[in-house]
C-alpha cells in the first residue's frame, strides 16, 4: 500500500468517526467536534488524491487541490469560531433566563397571590430577552 | 539527506494513521469535553504530520497553526464557559449506538473503496502549473495558483473571513454592541503566563512576517504567516499586556477590511488593464501580487485574531465562565 | 558512510530513546507532578539531541541558526507551559479525577481508596 492508499483511507476512516460523533456526541460542543473531524477527513482524502496527481507530474503534490484546502481549512476555522460564539451566547441567554425564573420563583414564595402576576412577567420578559 | 541508509517510510505512514484515527476514535467517544478539547489539539498536530508525508508542507504549516493552534485556544475557551458536560444527557440506547455505528462503517467502506479504486493514470496539474508559474515569478507553486491561477476562490475566501468577523460581532447583546470582546479575559495571568506574553510576541512577529515573506518561493505564505501573527495577539490579549479592540474601532475595521478591498480593487482594474477580471498586466505582476499578499496577511491575522477574541460583551457577564468543577480553574 | 551522517544517527537514535523514556514515564509514574517532570525533562533532552544531531544535514549558517532558534523557542515554551501545568495541579492536588488510580494494575488502588473521590 502506498502513501496514497494509506492516508486515502485514513480519511474514510475519520470521515466514518466524524459522522458517529455528529449525530451521537453527547453535548453541542462535541458535535462541533465530530464536524470538524469530518471536514479533516474530506481533506485528507483530498490530499491523498492531490498526493497521486502529485507523484503522476513528477511533483512532490499537485498544487491546485493544495491550494482549495488551505481554503478550506482557514472557512472551517472560520466556521467553528462562529458555532463556539453561537454556543457561548446560547448559554448565557438560557443562565439568564434560569436567573429571572428563579428570581420569580422566590417572589411567588414570599406573596402568593401575586405569583400569578410574577410569573407572567417573567414569561412577557422572555421574548424580548430571546431578542437580545 | 543523502547517503542516509532510510527505511521505507511506511513503516511510519501506518501507525501515524493508526494513531491519527485512534485519537479520533478516543476523543469521540471520551466523557468529558475538556479531554476532548484536548485531544483534539494534539490530532492536528498528527494531521499536520499525515500532511507532510502527503507532501503538502503548505497545508501543513497551515494545518498545524490553525486545527492545532488557534482552533485549539478557541475551544479550550468554550470548553471553560460551557463547562465539562458530564452530567448532560443520558448515553443513547445501545441499539441506537450499533444502528449508527453500521451506518458510518458503510459510509467509511464505501468511501475507502472509492479512495482504493482511483483512476489509474492519475489526473493531474502540475505541468499545467509548472508550465505558466514562470510568469508570475514566484517560486512556489501553491502560491501561483492561490494568487494568480484560482485567484478567486482566494478573493472570496477574504470576503468570507471578514464577513464571519461580522457575523461573531453580531452575536454580542445589543447592550455591548461598541464594546470589547472578552472571551480571552480569563483572570489575571501566573507568571509564566506572562513571561511567555513578554517574550514571544516579538518573535512570533518576525516568525510570522517571515513565513509570510518566504511563501513566494518556499512553503508558506499570507495564511500560514497570519495564523501566527494572530496567535501573537491572541496571546497578549490572554496575558493582559493588551486589550483587543473595541468593535466599533475604525482603526480594526479598516485592517479586517483592507486585504479583500485591495484584492477587489486590483482585480477589477485587471478587466481594464489586463483583459480579465483579476488579470495581472505582465510588467507590474510581482510587484502587484507582492502588494496584495501583504494586504492578505494583514487582513488575516485581524481577522483571525478577532475570531479567536469573540463578540463584544457586558463587563463581568460570563466573563469567569461557570466553574462547574475544580478542574476548570486554569489560572494556576 | 561519512561522518556527518553517522553523527545524525547516532544523536537522532539517542534523541528518539529520550522521547521513548518520557513516554515509559508518562505511563508508569504514579501521579501528574511526576508525569509532568518526565515530560518536560526527558523531551527536552531528546529535542535537544534530535537538533544537534540534525545540525550537519542543515544548510549553514541559517539552517544551523534556524534550528537553534527553534529549540530556544521550544524550551522557553515548555518550561513556561511546564511551570503552568505544575502551578494547576499542586493549586488541584487530591480533587483531579485521576483515572489511573482507579485502574487495578498500577498498585495504586490503595491510594485511590485513601483519596475521597471529590470530583466527577
Amino acid at each position: 500500500m502506498t502513501e496514497t492508499q494509506i492516508y486515502g483511507v485514513c480519511g474514510a476512516g475519520l470521515i466514518g468517526i466524524g459522522l458517529y460523533g455528529a449525530i451521537l456526541g453527547r453535548s453541542a460542543l462535541r458535535r462541533l467536534l465530530a464536524f470538524n473531524l469530518i471536514g479533516s477527513g474530506v481533506f485528507l482524502v483530498f490530499g491523498a488524491i492531490a498526493r497521486r496527481g502529485g507523484l503522476a507530474g513528477g511533483g512532490a503534490s499537485d498544487p491546485v487541490p493544495q491550494a482549495l484546502v488551505i481554503t478550506g481549512l482557514v472557512v472551517a476555522f472560520a466556521a467553528t469560531a462562529i458555532a463556539v460564539a453561537l454556543l457561548m451566547r446560547l448559554a448565557a441567554v438560557e443562565g439568564e433566563d434560569a436567573s429571572s425564573r428563579a428570581a420569580s420563583r422566590s417572589t411567588d414564595a414570599l406573596s402568593p397571590p401575586v405569583a400569578a402576576s410574577a410569573s407572567n412577567s417573567a414569561g412577557g420578559e422572555e421574548p424580548a430577552r430571546a431578542g437580545d | 539527506m543523502p547517503g542516509l541508509p532510510l527505511p521505507d517510510p511506511r513503516w511510519a505512514d501506518v501507525p501515524l494513521a493508526l494513531a491519527s484515527l485512534g485519537l479520533a476514535l478516543w476523543l469521540t467517544l471520551t466523557r468529558r469535553d475538556r479531554a476532548a478539547v484536548i485531544g483534539f489539539t494534539g490530532y492536528g498536530l498528527l494531521v499536520g504530520l499525515v500532511w507532510v508525508r502527503l507532501g503538502s508542507v503548505d497545508v501543513a504549516l497551515t494545518e498545524a497553526a490553525l486545527g492545532g493552534g488557534l482552533m485549539g485556544l478557541l475551544l479550550l475557551i468554550a470548553v471553560r464557559r460551557l463547562g465539562d458536560g458530564t452530567a448532560l444527557s443520558p448515553p443513547p440506547a445501545l441499539l441506537t449506538r450499533l444502528l449508527v455505528g453500521l451506518l458510518c462503517l458503510a459510509v467509511t467502506l464505501g468511501l475507502a473503496a472509492v479512495v482504493l479504486g482511483l483512476p489509474s493514470p492519475a489526473p493531474s496539474l502540475v505541468e499545467a502549473v509548472a508550465q505558466h508559474q514562470a510568469l508570475t515569478e514566484l517560486g512556489n507553486p501553491v502560491a501561483a495558483v492561490l494568487i494568480a491561477f484560482r485567484a478567486v476562490d482566494t478573493l472570496l475566501e477574504s470576503v468570507v473571513l471578514a464577513l464571519a468577523v461580522i457575523v461573531l460581532w453580531s452575536f454580542g447583546a445589543d447592550r455591548a454592541w461598541g464594546l470589547r470582546p472578552r472571551a480571552l479575559d480569563i483572570g489575571p495571568p501566573s507568571s509564566a503566563l506572562l513571561l511567555l506574553g513578554r517574550l514571544l510576541p516579538p518573535v512570533g512577529l518576525i516568525v510570522g512576517v517571515h513565513l509570510f515573506w518566504t511563501g513566494a518561493d518556499h512553503p508558506g505564505g499570507p495564511f500560514q504567516g497570519g495564523a501566527v501573527l494572530a496567535a501573537m495577539a491572541a496571546l497578549v490579549w490572554l496575558t493582559r499586556l493588551g486589550e483587543p479592540p473595541p468593535v466599533d474601532d475604525w482603526l480594526t475595521r479598516l485592517g479586517i477590511v483592507v486585504g479583500p478591498l485591495l484584492f477587489l480593487v486590483i482585480g477589477l482594474s485587471g478587466v481594464v488593464v489586463a483583459d480579465a477580471f483579476l488579470g495581472y498586466p505582465e510588467a507590474f505582476t510581482k510587484p502587484l501580487i507582492l502588494l496584495i499578499e501583504t494586504a492578505k496577511t494583514l487582513s488575516i491575522a485581524v481577522a483571525l485574531a478577532l475570531l479567536v477574541a469573540g463578540p463584544p460583551e457586558l463587563p463581568g457577564s460570563m466573563s469567569t465562565g461557570q466553574p462547574a468543577t475544580t478542574e476548570s480553574r486554569v489560572t494556576g | 558512510m561519512s561522518l556527518a551522517n553517522a553523527f545524525t544517527m547516532v544523536f537522532v537514535s539517542l534523541g528518539a530513546l529520550a522521547f521513548f523514556a518520557s513516554w515509559v514515564g508518562l505511563l508508569r509514574f504514579p501521579d501528574a507532578l511526576s508525569r509532568l517532570h518526565a515530560l518536560s525533562k526527558a523531551d527536552n533532552l531528546g529535542l535537544g539531541l534530535v537538533v544537534v544531531g540534525l545540525l550537519p544535514q542543515a544548510s549553514w549558517p541559517f539552517g544551523v541558526l534556524k534550528l537553534v532558534a527553534l529549540w530556544l523557542v521550544s524550551v522557553l515554551i515548555g518550561g513556561a507551559t511546564g511551570q503552568m501545568l505544575a502551578g494547576v495541579i499542586h493549586a488541584n492536588a487530591g480533587q483531579i479525577s485521576d483515572d489511573r488510580e482507579t485502574r487495578p494494575d498500577t498498585g495504586a488502588k490503595s491510594a485511590a481508596r485513601a483519596n475521597p473521590e471529590t470530583a466527577s
